[in-house]
């Protein structure tokens, strides 16, 4: 069982994931603000920044901090935390806006018409409203730099398919629930296919494998075939560069 | 030549792992690695590499291998594991003692029946690119390792060193894998509210079996289902290795190296990490029980395993006259004669 901590910015439970991971609990909901007290935790319990933490995992709802307690005890890395959410010094986040092409041709759309028809208005419509709308980057997981980003119009929030894919194409531009995410290599997938980007999510030849991160914001910018094509021919020779730009803090 | 290991038959699932590719969880990436560090430790420290170096995990059925180097020492560890060496009438290395074997000798792996991994350690190890900052293969994403997958026939495990050292060879005095019934140590949580207070107690108090389904992912088991309070979809959040997660069906998964890093089911508890190693001994068809201990319980049992590991690691014993006459070698009773590898 956690216990509670009452802090100047937040109230946390602290629960045990084994004996070398703590989960740091904010609430229990796809939030924003949850996800904005994830995030700055996250950036202030960085594995540099404190001796014995090996990695830390954000959530929708959660930080998951693994450590070594051959290095750190379980009680001093819960007084920095307890430390961290009282005080009102936050770290830094460096987040980007990313402007990320998109093609809802019917060939990349496969579940378009049906989304289209669940949400009570023309596949023209949902284009404008999915393009309409910055998503925030809320977590990754799933796959290697498989983002789940939200808040989707709520015309769009949908449960996701009765009957998963076997195999989504990689750049797949999927919905369900209050979520949009993009699939970054071929893998099973019961979620919505709106549309396909060029665009490589996960890269090992890039020094941060992955796009994006959380805490990054998402634009989709609708483009034609044949601009896809010219991207995705772009991406292949790598010249080609995602347009993004600093969040202002 | 580059030097190698000739993949004559595969085995069941071989893959290069080491400890684990650390610090990529945040983007999707699972940690995975070896599923028992402890033998893959012990193989390590018996080739004089040090513990992380990349080796060869091996599940259920072991491989047949040819030395394409002008020597290689080689240790297998693994409860009743063995290597089978030679074309004609082979003679058995048993698990925990290092051999060193010259260019074109062939050996099998012959894996221990009562265990579903054994790790083969390479001096100098096995020279695959790391991916970030990892030589373990996860398959899935066909990352790290060979070609990101499981060995096939006619490849070649590239090797980091040409020829053995001169040195002699080492024997573990005893080692510390338990196979047998013990029970799991777990820590409830971090979701057991989810659960209900019988499915609790059921978990505690019931034998379980490791079903047909499982895999360096998870392993699925089958016993009592445990029934959650109410409805069996979270938010998601973060997963720690050794977490016993129950989807909606009850039927409780304990997941393993290769993990996915977050997902949307209650977890009702997670394995110690010094019983890790010994989940990833358990064979489909395996009882399994668990047995809730304090986190204080728990770390000082991790406490405890990495002071024996160390302690064992430092304490090899040297096999003495071996030298660096490799025929004596093949002469010499210090190799275990053909009984042991029955398995």
């Amino acid at each position: 069982m956690g216990n509670s901590v009452a802090g100047k910015i937040t109230k946390v439970r602290f629960l045990s994931a084994g004996d070398q991971a703590l989960v740091v609990e904010f609430g229990d909901r796809v939030d924003r603000k949850l996800s904005e007290d994830v995030l700055r935790l996250n950036a202030t319990i960085r594995p540099w920044m404190l001796e014995g933490v090996i990695e830390t995992v954000p959530t929708f709802r959660s930080l998951m901090i693994h450590f070594d307690p051959l290095v750190i005890s379980r009680e001093k890395l819960e007084h920095t935390i307890e430390r961290v959410l009282g005080g009102d010094s936050g770290s830094q986040i460096d987040t980007r806006l990313w402007r990320i092409p998109v093609c809802y041709e019917a060939e990349f759309a496969p579940d378009l018409a049906e989304v289209a028809q669940l949400a009570g208005c023309s596949p023209s419509d949902v284009v404008v409203l999915h393009s309409g709308t910055i998503y925030h980057v809320y977590m990754m997981g799933f796959l290697p730099g498989f983002p789940y980003m939200g808040d989707l119009p709520p015309k769009l929030a949908l449960p996701r398919r009765a009957d998963p894919r076997l195999r989504v194409p990689p750049g797949s531009i999927s919905i369900a629930t209050s979520l949009t995410a993009i699939y970054p290599n071929e893998s099973p997938g019961g979620w919505h296919l709106i549309g396909a980007t060029p665009v490589r999510l996960f890269d090992l030849d890039r020094p941060s494998p992955a796009l994006l991160a959380p805490g990054d914001a998402v634009l989709f910018q609708p483009v034609d075939r044949a601009h896809y094509e010219q991207i995705r021919q772009a991406v292949e020779s790598r010249s080609y560069k995602v347009e993004s730009e600093p969040i202002a803090a | 030549m580059m030097p190698g290991l000739k993949v004559l038959a595969p085995g069941f699932h071989t893959t290069v792992q080491d400890l684990g590719r650390i610090g990529y969880q945040d983007i999707g990436v699972p940690v995975s690695g070896a599923l028992d560090e402890v033998s893959l430790r012990i193989a390590n420290g018996l080739v004089g590499n040090s513990p992380a170096t990349p080796g060869l995990e091996i599940l259920l059925s072991g491989p047949s291998l040819e030395v394409t180097a002008d020597s290689v020492r080689v240790a297998i560890v693994g409860a009743g594991a063995s290597l089978r060496v030679g074309r004609g009438d082979p003679f058995v290395v048993p698990a925990g003692q290092s051999a060193t074997l010259p260019g074109d000798e062939v050996f099998q792996v012959v894996a221990g029946r009562h265990s579903a991994c054994c790790y083969l350690a390479v001096e100098g190890g096995i020279a695959v690119p790391l991916v970030l900052g990892s030589a373990s293969t996860y398959t899935r994403a066909a990352i790290g390792g060979l070609e990101g997958r499981a060995l096939r026939r006619k490849d070649v495990v590239p090797l980091a060193i040409t020829r053995a050292s001169l040195g002699t060879e080492l024997r573990a005095p005893a080692l510390p894998l338990a196979v047998g019934e013990q029970s799991i140590r777990v820590i409830l949580g971090p979701q057991q509210e989810c659960f209900t207070e019988e499915a609790v107690t059921a978990l505690l108090n019931s034998e379980f079996r490791v079903s047909k389904d499982a895999d360096r992912m998870g392993m699925r088991l089958d016993g009592p289902l445990l029934q959650h309070r109410a409805g069996w979809d979270i938010v998601s959040d973060a997963i720690a290795t050794g977490s016993i997660q129950v989807p909606g069906s009850g039927q409780p998964i304990i997941l393993l190296a290769d993990h996915q890093t977050t997902g949307g089911y209650p977890k009702i508890a997670t394995v110690i990490s010094a019983d890790l190693p010994v989940v990833g001994r358990r064979r489909s068809g395996d009882a399994i029980r668990f047995v809730a201990v304090s986190i204080e319980t728990a770390e000082a049992a991790y406490c405890e395993q990495e002071r024996r590991l160390t302690e064992l690691v430092a304490g090899l014993k040297q096999i003495p006259q071996i030298g660096l006459d490799l025929s004596s070698l093949y002469g010499n009773n210090l190799i275990s004669g053909v009984t042991t590898g029955v398995e």
